[in-house]
């Protein structure tokens, strides 16, 4: 599952793509912020932390697919 | 609608696009890099975008704006990259038959951009550098 960084994720995950492996069992939203979390605690610090997928918000229990295109949204401070 | 994502606003592109002899009023806001925050003073910014996403973010506001205000046409244009004191960043405006319409849709847009488009603002100090509102 490869998903895509901006902003300050990049920083905090140290790359401008993450791939997880597969043996880590992520099925939803949820799942792969748990994951998230263990992995990189850094995250935790951010005023809030989003996930899209195929561009769009995604909601907390939203299943993920292995074609589907998943980004990190941190904070947005665009204008 | 002109919806895009740019290295470099060009006010007229905007303009020329929003006029139409059907309207009677043009509004278009511009957001400037400004020389300080927090009582330091900013050497630059410089924005990412999910490009992909934040046009897709952009057009949904668009198209609100066109349900609530009777408005003719719509521009939208934010920046990437470098940017130093007074460039502009984002154009938004908006061309409809009267003024009312352009001011309150206009800044409905600014309101809404700022809170849900995936773009993100690198405030660079002379010292060190943050990403806006990242933090609590």
């Amino acid at each position: 599952m490869e998903i895509l960084l901006f902003g300050i994720t990049k920083e905090i995950i140290g790359a401008g793509k993450l791939d997880i492996p597969a043996d880590a069992g992520i099925t939803d939203i949820n799942g792969l912020k748990q994951w998230l979390a263990g992995q990189y605690p850094g995250l935790s610090s951010l005023r809030s932390l989003a996930v899209a997928v195929n561009r769009c918000y995604a909601k907390e229990n939203q299943l993920l697919n292995s074609n589907d295109e998943i980004a990190l949204i941190p904070p947005v401070s665009g204008g | 609608m002109l919806l895009k994502i740019t290295d470099h606003i060009i006010i007229d592109e905007a303009y020329n696009y929003l006029q139409d002899d059907t309207c009677g009023a043009v509004n278009v806001f511009l957001g400037t890099v400004r020389n300080h925050a927090h009582g330091k003073a900013v050497i630059k910014l410089v924005f990412e975008a999910y490009e992909a996403m934040a046009l897709q973010e952009i057009q949904k506001i668009a198209l609100r704006a066109k349900e609530q205000w009777p408005l003719e046409k719509i521009a939208i244009i934010h920046t990437v990259g470098e940017k130093l004191p007074g460039e502009a960043v984002v154009a938004v405006g908006a061309s409809s038959a009267h003024r009312q319409a352009v001011f309150e849709a206009t800044a409905f847009i600014m309101n809404e951009l700022k809170k849900s488009v995936p773009i993100w603002k690198h405030e660079y100090y002379d010292d060190e550098s943050v990403w806006v509102n990242a933090h609590p």
